[in-house]
């Protein structure tokens, strides 16, 4: 029963500090963000911080980030130095690093024209509230259901900005964006990060987010992306997750698409302290395609928790989720997949696959399918598996001339190809093996020149 | 070169061989025949250091070295090579860099500087054309997908890739069409010299054309029941093992 009370002591304290810096929030925050911002409230005060109890949350406690004292942060501050002397994320060959987030608030960093076509709009949050309310009005909470997760009712009642993106109708924007989302502050820190995205009929974007902790305070960040796919578009999204020991992140991404069109997405979680990755796509056109993947490396007492849900509302559409884990040490991770085809979608073709790899007796794994199937005509399958290096492949290589360590890690690098060959940006493809190797040996994977040395 | 003395292996508390003494010298080739589950690929696999088996009793050297002592990637890099019965496919390894890591072992264990991209796929070519291995396998990952006959082309590949000094080769036969066969066989030849052996567990007498052993053996639970030359193989070609089986009381 103490678990309970600790985490109603929990909420109320959280739903306290949203007291305090409300006013602030409010003062010279968008209408628009106001207004969800108190629905929002009430409806985390309604659920209180996700126990394990909630099925959702069953395999992720984030009882303890929550027990930490934070710093809210509800003002931006003037950036103290160009982040980009500092910290350096680039994925060679791809000249597109245009905006930094930190801790939660957009700063540009290059300008845009000239760079992007005509009438993309990459910009601050807030400001576009602020000037441009209605470019958000119709789309702005309309997918993030506060009263379906208490993460998202947080993140709606604490959000003031992050990034606004909009590609108008069949404009294609040739080069990959990268957004570099920052923790870094001087004491231990709560974040709230909200971003919009808006993708117009017939329009093409790639969007490479990197997440980065830069150095050792204790982070809560919680994080909402809104995605709109419109009819014919296309929404390549992939996330880098690199953040240290100290740091909670729960990202909550929702993606909707409409006719014909297609959202990649790819999750690459090199390091963080605990994770949680909700990704809801919608499928709200026929002839839709979402493929969703993911390749989590855990070691010591990290946790991994990636937890999706494909709906398909509509006959002729297709969905592929790949997850995979590789976790070391006394590491834990889950994966939750829910596909759920409404009466309507017949002909659906809805694939899921999970597999793991564990490398020590003491990593765990959970992975719990979940199909619920309300039409007849349709295809589905999913699998899950969890597993070791396979011992006769590891003994061919061996055989071969080649160090077990060496072996062992062409073993894992192969685990994660299967993944990581799905991201289409071949620079970013090269670099996140490059990465992903690093990691594998042991070696930090932090982009080179990055400011944080800790090695907790 | 290799000397094999009273070896007993067991698997899973089950002896699988039971006193093997065998000889090698330089320059030597030997055929290994026995029926099914006799033992011949425990044997391989046991010389090739698979960690699966307990070895109960006896000793190895190799090269006048404790064979038991090294681990399989020293076994490799000091001129073992098994050439396996049944590869296994490795899903997402890419065949160049797995030959190429291989072949830069090897080079950096004899203190040669490894080869750079454009030196190795030179090297390559020259040895798959011995083979005449398909170019196209090499841009799969190891051997996903390759047909048995395929899978059996690709090992000997490697071993002309990794010039072995001693080269055990577990049914390589099986599986080839007859033209492949003897492009194999001749490309086994090729690689033969006075320093080299080659240990060749086969089911049939048509390989033995080919490549021509000195020293034929045969495998009969766990044991070596018969040694002779290589005219042992026709004999066993024409009338089986049965006379095998009776001579040793079953
Ligand atoms: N991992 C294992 N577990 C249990 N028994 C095994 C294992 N590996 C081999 N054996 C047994 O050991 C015996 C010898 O097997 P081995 O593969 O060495 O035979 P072989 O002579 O190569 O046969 P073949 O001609 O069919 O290739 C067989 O009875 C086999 O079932
Ligand atoms: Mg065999």
């Amino acid at each position: 029963m103490s678990v309970t009370t600790d985490n109603n002591d929990l909420s109320l304290r959280m739903a306290g500090h949203f007291r305090d810096i409300e006013p602030g929030l409010a003062k010279g925050s968008p209408e628009i963000l106001n207004t969800h911002r108190k629905k929002a409230f009430r409806d985390f005060v309604a659920q209180g911080i996700p126990t394990r109890k909630s099925e959702n949350y069953k395999y992720t406690n984030l009882q303890p980030a929550f027990s930490r004292e934070y710093q809210f942060l509800h003002e931006k501050t003037e950036k103290e130095f160009h982040l980009e002397e500092v910290f350096k994320c680039d994925v060679p060959q791809l000249d597109t690093h245009l905006v930094t987030i930190l801790n939660g608030w957009f700063y540009q960093e290059a300008d845009i024209k000239g760079i992007l076509p005509e009438n993309v709009i990459l910009e601050s949050l807030e400001k576009v509230a602020v000037m441009k309310p209605e470019l958000l009005k119709v789309h702005y909470g309309q997918l993030a259901d506060t009263e379906a997760d208490p993460m998202v009712a947080l993140n709606t009642a604490f959000a003031r900005d992050g990034y606004f993106l909009r590609v108008p109708k069949n404009t294609k924007v040739e080069s990959p964006i990268q957004i570099i989302s920052l923790l870094q502050s001087d004491c231990d820190t709560y974040v709230t990060q909200r971003n919009l995205i808006v993708v117009e009929p017939g329009a093409e974007v790639t969007l490479i987010l990197c997440d980065h902790t830069l150095n050792l305070h204790n982070y809560l960040s919680n994080s909402v992306t809104e995605i709109f796919v419109g009819e014919n578009a296309v929404v390549n999204y992939y996330t880098v997750q690199n953040q240290h020991n100290n740091a909670t992140a729960v990202n909550s991404v929702y993606v909707h698409q409409e006719q014909n069109s297609q959202a990649n997405t790819n999750t690459i979680t090199l390091h963080g302290g605990l994770v949680r990755n909700n990704l809801k796509v919608i499928l709200a056109g026929e002839n839709g395609e979402a493929n969703v993947y993911g390749m989590a490396f855990l070691d010591r007492k990290q946790h991994v928790d990636n937890f999706t849900q494909l709906v398909h509302a509509m006959p002729h559409c297709q969905s592929n989720q790949l997850y995979k884990h590789i976790l070391d040490d006394e590491s834990t991770g889950a994966f939750s997949g829910r596909i759920n085809v409404k009466r309507d979608a017949q002909k659906t073709n809805a694939f899921q696959r999970n597999n793991n790899l564990l490398l020590t007796d003491k990593a765990q794994m959970q992975t719990k399918p979940q199909l619920i199937i309300e039409a007849d005509d349709v295809k589905c399958s999913h699998g899950a598996t969890i597993g070791q290096i396979d011992e006769d492949a590891l003994f061919y290589l061996r055989s071969r001339g080649i160090e077990e360590k060496q072996a062992r890690l062409m073993m894992m690098n192969a685990f994660s190809y299967e993944v990581v060959q799905n991201i289409k940006v071949e620079p970013l493809r090269d670099r996140i093996d490059e990465l992903i190797e690093k990691r594998l040996r042991g070696d930090v994977a932090r982009c080179h020149e990055c400011a944080y040395q800790c090695d907790c | 070169m290799l000397s094999i003395k009273n070896l007993c292996v067991s698997i899973e508390g089950k002896e699988i061989l039971n006193g093997i003494n065998l000889e090698i010298n330089p320059g030597e080739v030997h055929a290994i025949m026995g029926p099914n589950g006799s033992g011949k690929s425990t044997l391989a696999n046991v010389l090739a250091g698979k960690e699966d088996y307990e070895i109960t009793a006896g000793e190895i050297t190799y090269m006048g070295e404790d064979l038991f002592e090294m681990a399989p990637e020293d076994r490799a890099r000091k001129g073992i090579f098994l050439s396996f019965q049944y590869p296994v496919e490795i899903p997402g390894v890419p065949m160049v860099n797995f030959l190429k890591t291989a072949l830069n072992e090897h080079r950096k264990f004899r203190g040669e500087k490894p080869l750079t991209a454009g030196e190795f796929l030179k090297v390559m070519r020259e040895k798959k054309a011995l083979v005449e291995m398909d170019t196209e396998l090499t841009n799969r990952s190891v051997n996903e997908g390759f047909s048995g006959g395929e899978k059996k082309k690709n090992e000997i590949f490697q071993m002309a890739l990794l010039e072995p000094k001693l080269s055990i080769l577990d049914e390589t036969d099986s599986g080839l069409d007859i033209d492949a066969l003897k492009t194999v066989a001749h490309g086994v030849n090729a690689l033969r010299s006075a320093e080299n052996a080659t240990i060749v567990v086969t089911h049939y007498q048509r390989l033995l054309d080919y490549i021509v052993p000195d020293h034929v053996h045969v495998l009969y639970k766990g044991r070596i029941v018969k040694s002779a030359g290589k005219e042992l193989a026709f004999e066993l070609e024409e009338k089986g093992y049965e006379w095998i089986k009776k001579e040793n009381g079953d």
